[in-house]
């Protein structure tokens, strides 16, 4: 299908000159084209699942290699592929012959025990016993375009969540945010911005320090919007962070990602906070949407899920040009300069991890994972796990 | 040796200790009046030679053992002990309190010291109740005069607590006019004997002067570390003949009490360690949430900061001053400024300017700014060298302070220089005082700053292997001077230098290393944990070591040592002893420099942040741009001084042994 393979490819494109950033943006996109990818996809009458499964999959590994750090891109199209298996195994699907293909393709392809853990999570069984009465109705119809109309208002709830996920993590801001605290937040983050004014609107007055998150700093832009809300907020320098901290009641931040083993990936600078707000007793209050949920384990994640970015953000390359020129011992150059993206904190760092379904310790989020993801869509080995699906 | 020269010094503890209760009991017991008592004074004086037969005082410095041994005999002589009784009584007490001033100390040295009897008594005195004052006191008359006799006072109920106080909370401000004293003292004592024979003519012409001379005193006291310092000290040198002659005019007001501290500041010189150590504690800092001190400094400055406005709740305490807007005015005013010296307008206003930073170039340009003005400088008519020097040193130095913040480095660099100014022998000439200081300041800078990088860096040096990763932030003298030196001696190594926002010091740094063709890393501060898997060491400077072990150094510094103890990687402090100070420090808030926040709120080449700032919302949105933070000892490895290589647990005793070496060599 030429259209559909233009519009993979404007993502692919999008993705890889890092034109489609963020938390909200790249989950959104991705869930939209998985949409479309499905709606137009030709299932065979026999096993289509697992067609839609390879359609779905072979989309997914392009867009996990066009930006591999975007980890919201692998996540959202393993959550579409478990909406899928989920939708061929839920009850009203009850295609004798799909089922039975489905079940021999589980055991042949994943270890007995996995079927144990591929259980609908609460959100799904509402949908779906919202859908078995549609699909009770609609049952004149053919059962392709079930299975496919079912995936597809299950990813539309998908994209709904994500879309939602910051009014529902605000809501909890009341339950965490006292009178006269003083919290410490690093960069900018939606999440947290929203957090912080849904404890403000319950008239909770407090004080918020934020530190800039050079070289980016976009923690600037965080502290007008908060204090165009009517918040005290003051800006620090991220060196100052550890002479603040003794006086800071709380630290609260947005994340790039959280893993199975409730580390985070974090924008750079925060394992310094954290260790920080550990020397000094203070908790670190992690806020993200459950799409940010990394079905995988760290492997070294400093280098392998670290994006490097132009040098020219921290030595102005002009100024610095002699420097550059001076050439080169054995071949490398003598400068070399170390601009990450982002941070890895691991979970003993991290005191809770708010997401849009409550707040979790870090070390149960493996569990949530499981409620999410299929885990044949994780459970890799070998080298090219981390692109593969 | 003269013995009267000993007596007069001695007086002046005789107040310091307090013991009023003896001279009322004397009083009460020659009789009510006042100059009734002067008889037992009179015998107290130097001129009574006779030794009694109790005391065999083993003497711990000449100068004093020679001069109590005089005065004890008087003391013993006097009929004090049944007196006792008589502080109780509230009548005695105002008379006793201010009076009891010279007579009563020798006998309370004696009870304090060795008397077994007395020590029930001496336990009064040694007693928590007591405050601090009372009790430091005890502690140099033990240690001076121990073994002497055991005349027995009972001291200290009858000290008045509050003179206590107020004496201690002096102590501080008085403390550099000790010395002077002492000079000052050498040209008085000439009077005494005479004075103290014909009392009773005199008493009325003495009273007087005491008179005048107690409210004096207040008015010294009442100027906080104004220089004139000098002038109570003087003062105090006359009191004490006034004391002699017991003055009922006196009770009238505190003054004696006050000038009594001032008193007993004078005898510095021959104090034990422990009392001048305790004087040399700091004078607590100059806080700036306090209206009625920032309104009188204000009157006095040169430097018309106005206030930044929307400032920190945390920070109200340190002065945060609009930034630029002073220099205009002050570089007009060069050609006009009288009191200054050019040489240190210069050096205030580059540090307004930022032209000169860090610990070691300012204290050098300082001291060497002080140098000039010394060598320029000309004692005016009627004053002598010693005290209007000092004066003038302090206005300077309270012009720098309002221009920048002293560094520690600073303040021990200016606490050496009084020092070498108030210890110049009287006999000296004005143009030798002056070449000697000069060669005194010189020989500072000498030894302590630039022979102690050097052993600082022989010792560092042995640190470095091949193969290691260094790391230092920002951009200290002393590493940059550590990485060149091993660099020569043709280690292979590799340098990650961390830098922040604002001032982005490393980048001088980098350029350096650069040059030489050593292999560099750079990055800021929030990669540091990234980076740190790599290191082998960490290199760090610091703009002052305090006494339990905390590094005060650049913002930053605190952050790069807890990542590198988090990754377990060395972290090695490099630091010239003469930066070490005898103050304790747990956070980086109480004690920090702040500086310009617009530094913080622009951030250059980003149209879009800077835009973002000129907007409304002014009043709650602030931009803190620390200068200083604390790293807790337990992040250091060790800190590398000129002394050797030392733990953080080492700070105190570098304090103590060598800390004095500074204010002598």
């Amino acid at each position: 299908m030429p259209d559909m393979q233009g519009l993979v490819n404007e993502l692919i494109d999008k993705l890889k000159k890092r034109r489609v950033k963020g938390s909200l943006e790249t989950p959104l996109q991705t869930a939209e084209l998985l949409r479309s990818v499905i709606s137009v996809q030709k299932l065979p009458p026999t096993n289509k699942a697992a067609a839609l499964i390879n359609a779905v999959r072979d989309v997914g590994e392009k867009l996990i290699a066009a930006n591999p750090v975007e980890l919201s891109v692998g996540n959202v199209i393993r959550r579409v592929l478990h909406i899928i298996r989920e939708e061929d195994l839920s009850p009203s699907s009850d295609e004798a012959g799909d089922n039975e293909e489905e079940i021999t393709w589980l055991r042949d392809n994943t270890a007995p025990y996995v079927a144990e853990i591929i259980r609908p999570p609460l959100l799904h069984m509402l949908h779906t016993f919202s859908s078995a009465e549609e699909k009770s109705k609609s049952y004149i119809f053919g059962r392709s375009r079930k299975l496919k109309h079912d995936v597809i208002e299950a990813i539309n709830m998908l994209i709904e969540d994500v879309n939602i996920c910051y009014e529902l993590i605000a809501e909890q801001a009341v339950e965490h945010i006292h009178h006269n605290e003083t919290i410490l937040t690093l960069g900018w983050s939606r999440t947290v911005l929203e957090f912080l004014l849904a404890a403000k609107d319950k008239k909770r007055s407090f004080h918020v320090f934020v530190a800039e998150g050079a070289p980016r700093c976009h923690g600037h832009a965080l502290a007008q919007e908060l204090v165009g809300r009517g918040l005290k907020t003051t800006v620090i320098a991220d060196a100052s962070v550890f002479a603040m901290i003794s006086r800071v009641n709380m630290v609260i931040v947005g994340v790039h990602a959280v893993m199975a083993n409730g580390g985070v990936i974090a924008p750079v600078g925060m394992d310094m906070v954290a260790l920080a707000a550990q020397k000094f007793a203070v908790p670190v209050v992690v806020v993200a949407g459950i799409h940010k949920l990394r079905p995988l384990y760290p492997e070294n994640p400093e280098v392998s899920l670290n994006d490097m970015r132009s040098p020219s953000e921290l030595l102005e390359l002009g100024k610095f040009s002699d420097c550059m020129d001076f050439g080169s011992v054995d071949g490398a150059p003598l400068v070399h300069v170390a601009n990450p993206v982002f941070d890895y904190v691991p979970p003993e760092l991290v005191s809770l991890v708010i997401t849009d379904i409550g707040g979790h310790k870090p070390s149960y989020i493996y569990r949530l994972i499981a409620d999410y993801y299929s885990s044949q869509d994780y459970v890799r080995y070998g080298r090219d796990a981390l692109f593969k699906l | 040796m003269d013995p009267r020269r000993y007596s007069r010094v001695i007086d002046p503890k005789v107040r310091q200790v307090g013991f009023c209760p003896r001279s009322g009991q004397v009083q009460n017991q020659s009789g009510p009046t006042g100059p009734s008592t002067s008889p037992p004074v009179s015998d107290i004086s130097p001129s009574s030679n006779s030794l009694s037969p109790v005391m065999i005082p083993p003497p711990r410095h000449p100068s004093d053992a020679a001069s109590r041994a005089v005065n004890v005999p008087a003391a013993a002589t006097t009929p004090l002990r049944p007196r006792r009784p008589s502080f109780d009584d509230p009548n005695n007490n105002s008379s006793s309190t201010e009076q009891l001033v010279v007579s009563s100390y020798n006998p309370d040295e004696s009870v304090l010291g060795t008397s077994p009897p007395f020590s029930g008594i001496g336990d009064d005195r040694d007693g928590d109740a007591e405050s601090e004052f009372s009790d430091n006191s005890v502690n140099w008359i033990r240690q001076n005069d121990s073994g002497r006799f055991p005349l027995s006072l009972a001291p200290d109920g009858r000290f008045d607590s509050a003179a206590a106080k107020e004496k201690q909370s002096k102590k501080p401000q008085v403390g550099s006019r000790k010395e002077r004293g002492g000079g000052q003292t050498a040209e008085v004592r000439n009077d005494l004997p005479s004075e103290s024979k014909p009392l009773k003519e005199k008493t009325s012409k003495a009273a007087r002067r005491a008179l005048q001379e107690a409210q004096r005193a207040v008015k010294a006291a009442a100027k906080a570390a104004g220089g004139n310092k000098s002038k109570a000290a003087s003062l105090s040198a006359h009191e004490q003949t006034d004391k002699a002659v017991k003055l009922p005019l006196q009770r009238k007001d505190d003054g004696p009490v006050t000038s009594s501290a001032a008193v007993s500041e004078r005898r510095g010189g021959e104090r034990p360690p422990e009392k001048d150590r305790k004087k040399d504690a700091p004078a607590p800092r100059m806080q700036f949430d306090d209206k009625n001190r920032v309104e009188k400094a204000k009157k006095r400055s040169v430097v018309k900061q106005t206030e930044a406005r929307n400032r920190v709740e945390l920070f109200r305490h340190l002065p945060q001053y609009e930034h630029g807007t002073q220099l205009p005015d002050l570089e007009s005013k060069f050609f006009q400024l009288d009191p200054m010296h050019p040489s240190i307008y210069k050096v205030g206003l580059q540090y307004l300017a930022g032209d000169i930073r860090g610990g070691n170039a300012r204290c050098v340009a300082m001291l060497q700014a002080f140098s000039e003005a010394i060598k320029d400088y000309s004692t005016p008519p009627e004053k002598t060298l010693t005290r209007d020097l000092t004066a003038k040193v302090n206005n300077f130095v309270s012009f720098l302070i309002e221009c920048r913040p002293l560094s520690i480095s600073m303040g021990n660099a200016i606490r050496f220089l009084k020092s070498r100014i108030a210890k110049l022998p009287i006999t000296l000439s004005e143009a030798e005082a002056k070449s000697s200081l000069c060669s005194d300041i010189e020989r500072f800078i000498n030894e302590k700053i630039v022979i102690a990088e050097k052993v600082i860096v022989e010792h560092a040096v042995t640190k470095i292997q091949d193969g290691d990763v260094l790391l230092t932030y920002g951009s200290s003298a002393v590493v940059e001077m550590v990485i060149l030196h091993a660099h020569k001696l043709g280690k292979q190594f590799r340098v990650v230098i961390v830098d922040s926002r604002p001032r982005f010091e490393g980048q001088a740094l980098l350029r350096k290393l650069v040059k030489i063709g050593v292999s560099c890393t750079y990055t800021h501060i929030n990669a540091v944990s990234y980076i740190m898997r790599e290191v082998t060491r960490v290199f760090l400077g610091a703009a002052s070591v305090f006494s339990n072990g905390t590094v005060y150094s650049r913002v930053g510094t605190a952050c790069v040592a807890m990542v590198a103890h988090a990754f377990h990687v060395p972290v090695l402090v490099c630091c010239e002893a003469y930066k070490f100070h005898e103050r304790v420090l747990l956070d980086s808030i109480c004690s920090n420099e702040l500086g310009d926040p617009d530094a913080i709120s622009k951030v250059p080449g980003r149209m879009d942040i800077n835009s973002l700032h000129d907007g409304t919302n002014k009043e709650n949105l602030q931009h803190l741009n620390l200068m200083y933070d604390a790293t807790p000892p337990d992040y250091i490895s060790m800190i590398v001084t000129e002394y050797g290589m030392i733990p953080t647990t080492s700070v105190p005793v570098i304090v103590r042994e060598y800390g004095r070496e500074h204010l002598l060599i």
